[in-house]
Parts: C-alpha cells; sequence; structure tokens
C-alpha cells in the first residue's frame, strides 16, 4: 500500500495537496481571465436605467428565472420563434445574469416591444385573463405595491463597484429618473433620461399613473428586453463560436 | 507493512493493511467494468478537447480540429431554411397583397404561414383565432377599427397603434370627464344616446345634442364609425371595453387606449404579409 508513504510525511502530503487544489482552482480561473474576449461588440447595450434595475431587482425577488428562460439559443427554432440568439454582450451588465434553465413558460431574453405595456399589466395581475391556457401565478399585489426606491442609487453604486459603467451623473439623477421614466408627472421632460438612457420605453406601464408601483417597474423591464442591441451593425460571422 | 499482505482468511480477499483493535477492512477492488467506463471517459473528455472548441486562454480558446461553431451551424440551418422558402419567399415580396390572394398556392401558403405566426405573436392578445378579449377587438367578425380592407390590416399589423414607432397609428379620444370637458350629467345623456344607436335603450335628446357637439366628428353621426381616425362603430352590439351604461360613462369619463405593437423588424416583410391575408381572409376583413 503505497499511500502509507504519503500518511506518514506531513510535509509530502501538504506538497501534494497544494498540486492538486491548484490544478482544480486554475481549471475554474483561467477562463474568468479569457471572459472579455467572450462578450461580441455590438452597439447598444447600455447600463439598466433605474426603472429597470429596480424591475430587474422583482424579477429575481420574484423568482421569475425558475420558470423562464432569458436565452434565445442558437437553433432554428428557437431563432424563429423568439428572434436573434442571444449575445453574451446583452447580459454583459446582469449581476447575476438571468439565463436560466427551465422553460416552463416562454424564452423572455426579447419579449421588450412584444406586446404592450396594459397587456402585461394585465397579464401579471391575472395571467389566465389573457392566456386561458397559462399555468402562471397571479402577480396582482405588484400594482398595490409602492416601488420602494429611495436606495435606487445605492444600487446603481453597487453596480459600479462590479464593473457596470454608470456615470455620476446616472447615480445622482437615479431617482428623479425613476419618476420622470414612470410618467408621473407626465409632462416631466424625458430627453435628459433618454440620453442617459437610449431606448428606454417611457410612459405609465401600470394604468396608475399617480404612483410608481413595482408593477410599473417590472413592466419596464419588461419592455426593454432584448430590444437593445443594434443587429442593423452587428456582423454575426465575426462571433462564430 | 507495505511489505507484507494480509488476507482476510474468510473471503480470501486482501485487506488494506490497517487494523484496529484486530479488525481489518477488506481492500475490496473496484467492478473491472466500472474501472474501464471511467478509463473510457477520460479518454473520451481528452478527444473531445483536441476536437471540439474546449479550453479558454488568455488569447482566445482552443477551437478544435473539426472547427465546429454551434453558431455557424445554425446559419448554415437558416440559409437551408431559407432556400427551401425562397420560391414562396421572392413571389411574396414581389407581388402585391392583391395579387397574392388572387393566387391560390401563394393564398394557401400564406393562410399556413400565417396561422403560425398568428398563434406566436398575435393570439396573446386577440386570442386564439382571433376571438378577441375585452380591450382587444375581435378578429373573425367584419367590424374594423382601423379599417378591414386586406392593405388596412396588412398597416395595422406593420406599424401598429399608438406606439413609438413614428409611422404607427394614431389617435386619441379625448377625457371629456377627467379633462372638465363634459359634466357627469352630459356625460350620462351621451352614454344613454349612444345605447339608443345600437337600439339597446330610448332615445335622449341632451345625450343626442352632447353627441352633435362632441362625438360625430370621429364617430360619425349616427355612430357608424369613421376608420381613418380609428374611431369604431357605436351603433352596433360590439363593444371593446363593455357595452353596458357603467362601461361606457367610464370610457367617455377616462378613455382606455388600445395599444398594439409594431412588428415591422420583429418579423419580416414577408411573414406580414402573410399574418395579413391569413386575418383577412381566414379570420374575416371586410372589402
Amino acid at each position: 500500500m503505497r499511500h502509507e508513504i504519503l500518511e506518514k510525511n506531513v510535509i509530502l502530503l501538504s506538497i501534494c495537496i497544494l498540486i492538486t487544489v491548484s490544478i482544480g482552482g486554475l481549471v475554474q480561473l483561467v477562463p474568468l481571465f479569457a471572459m472579455e474576449q467572450t462578450i461580441e461588440k455590438v452597439d447598444g447595450v447600455r447600463p439598466y436605467s433605474p426603472l429597470e434595475l429596480a424591475g430587474r431587482n422583482i424579477y429575481v425577488r420574484e423568482g421569475c428565472y425558475t420558470c423562464h428562460s432569458q436565452q434565445v439559443r442558437p437553433f432554428r427554432d428557437e431563432v424563429e420563434r423568439y428572434g436573434h440568439y442571444s449575445l453574451a454582450a446583452e447580459s454583459m451588465y446582469d449581476h447575476p445574469f438571468q439565463w436560466g434553465s427551465k422553460r416552463s413558460g416562454p424564452d423572455l431574453a426579447r419579449v421588450g416591444g412584444k406586446y404592450s405595456s396594459e397587456w402585461h399589466a394585465a397579464h401579471l395581475t391575472n395571467p389566465r385573463s389573457v392566456v386561458p391556457e397559462s399555468i402562471m401565478p397571479p402577480y396582482g399585489f405588484l400594482a398595490r405595491r409602492d416601488l420602494n426606491y429611495a436606495d435606487i442609487a445605492d444600487h446603481l453604486r453597487t453596480l459600479r463597484i462590479v464593473g457596470v459603467p454608470y456615470t455620476d451623473e446616472q447615480i445622482a439623477q437615479a431617482a428623479a429618473d425613476v419618476a420622470t421614466q414612470a410618467q408621473v408627472e407626465p409632462t416631466d421632460d424625458t430627453d435628459a433620461l433618454l440620453a442617459r438612457y437610449p431606448k428606454a420605453v417611457v410612459g405609465d406601464f401600470d394604468g396608475n399613473p399617480e404612483r410608481v408601483t413595482e408593477m410599473d417597474a417590472l413592466v419596464a423591464y419588461l419592455q426593454m428586453l432584448g430590444t437593445l442591441v443594434d443587429f442593423t451593425s452587428y456582423k454575426p460571422e465575426l462571433d462564430y463560436r | 507493512m507495505a511489505s507484507s499482505k494480509y488476507v482476510d482468511a474468510l473471503t480470501g480477499r486482501e485487506t488494506t493493511g490497517h487494523e484496529w483493535d484486530g479488525i481489518r477492512e477488506l481492500n475490496t477492488p473496484l467492478p473491472k467494468w466500472w474501472l474501464y467506463v471511467f478509463y473510457a471517459t477520460i479518454i473520451w473528455a481528452a478527444v473531445y478537447m483536441v476536437v471540439f472548441p474546449a479550453v479558454p486562454w488568455l488569447s482566445g480558446y482552443t477551437r478544435g480540429i473539426w472547427g465546429y461553431s454551434s453558431r455557424a451551424d445554425l446559419n448554415h440551418a437558416m440559409e437551408n431554411l431559407r432556400a427551401q422558402r425562397a420560391v414562396w419567399y421572392e413571389q411574396f415580396a414581389q407581388k402585391s397583397l392583391q395579387e397574392i390572394v388572387q393566387d391560390d398556392r401563394l393564398l394557401q401558403f400564406a393562410r399556413a404561414g400565417g396561422e403560425v405566426i398568428f398563434a406566436e405573436n398575435c393570439a396573446a392578445c386577440h386570442g386564439t383565432g382571433g376571438v378577441g378579449r375585452p380591450g382587444y377587438p375581435v378578429l373573425v367578425d367584419d367590424e374594423w377599427i382601423w379599417g378591414g380592407k386586406l392593405d388596412d390590416v396588412h398597416t395595422t399589423v406593420t406599424y401598429g397603434i399608438r406606439n413609438a414607432n413614428a409611422d404607427s397609428r394614431q389617435s386619441a379620444m379625448p377625457a371629456f370627464g377627467a379633462d372638465g370637458v363634459l359634466t357627469p350629467q352630459e356625460i350620462a345623456a351621451v352614454a344613454d344616446h349612444v345605447l339608443s344607436l345600437s337600439g339597446a335603450g330610448p332615445a335622449n335628446a341632451e345625450g343626442a345634442r352632447v353627441y352633435a357637439e362632441n362625438c360625430n366628428v370621429c364617430h360619425g353621426d349616427v355612430g357608424e364609425g369613421i376608420a381613418d381616425v380609428g374611431a369604431p362603430a357605436l351603433n352596433n352590439s360590439i363593444w371593446l371595453f363593455g357595452g353596458g351604461r357603467d362601461a361606457l360613462i367610464a370610457q367617455i369619463t377616462r378613455p382606455r387606449q388600445g395599444v398594439m405593437p409594431a412588428w415591422t423588424g420583429r418579423l419580416d416583410d414577408v411573414q406580414i404579409k402573410q399574418v395579413a391575408v391569413y386575418v383577412h381572409t381566414v379570420l374575416g376583413g371586410g372589402q
């Protein structure tokens, strides 16, 4: 029994443990150093607007990812149904990403703009009212809960620490941008918001303009999913992999 | 100990050589079949790493000797699909909607494709088979808010209604109650008048006066509706947001305005033609 040599020599045992753990660690770590190259160079992807980010947090909180994926895979049937396959660049500002691994419901990676905001609010309130065969639970309580966004600037600041390029201006204006995007005051000037967050969908999402509810945030998030990349300028053959 | 082998007398197997209070542990080897399957998976992994893209590295990754790429595979599959459909797609792209519906084979292709496109994209709001829901128009009847001709349907599908697309259909019914244009009494009266247009209630002279001053510009003198401005007919029993008196009062006070997304960009031109033909010829369009 040759392992007796290892078992009775603590220095040798330590050295061998170090080698084994190092190999395992390198296998996990080295790919991360190469991660930058896996992200395609595309036009249009920007960090989430504060309202979208709040909606994303609700999406995570409610566990939407347990039934909905956000990843159109490069297969013919998926591309035919959902649109262009998802790019790594589209989730580069996600912490954590919401790719998911299960589709009890449809993929949501390109759901933005596919339905009206009114439809989303009705569907989230009672999915069976618009899709009779749906098995999704109702989320009507979102429309009754005010969105708590007093700390939204801190969320942006935290994401900046992990590499999302929020500017000082975006952080300073975060709370105001939430109210502007949800159109609490319909006359709010949206130019500055749209300059900071191009393609953001502005409006009252839940049919209740007086309040910013969690429904507003979630629908704002859903309405921008998969809409950012400018595919007219994207050359897929450069990123075949 | 390392040199001497202990053999268990009962089983005839070797032991690990350890002894605790006279108890020894059998050193039963792994079954051979298991061991060889395990070795085979290791060899498989090594071959896989050579053949397929595998190891990320500082300047890219190993691409594998087969040059496999799932995205290139998809591109190949989509090219095959386009080639299969090309004979239809070219005709669709070149011909007008009127020419398509007069050609039986193209019409069948459009209906078959349109049905699939409708089920995935349109049925969520308009219902399976276009049966509609409260707030989302029925498409199987012959009533059309924005016009039921083939070209009208095509335009509506392409650009949508009240969305951010610059060419989308736009109109907004004023909030007669919420903005204080009419008093609650006037609104109740005009609601009665609107009900009388379809014979659902008695005439209301006050309502008729209010209607003539505020509503007939868009909805027509007798509530026949004007498709150019997306004003639905009021002289029938088809109601988008509910047909009772209370629903009418609510709609006049603070109107709900339906929104339909633009499908250009999400569907290609041929797909839009297909679904327009499907909606018009299968579900029921006007002339």
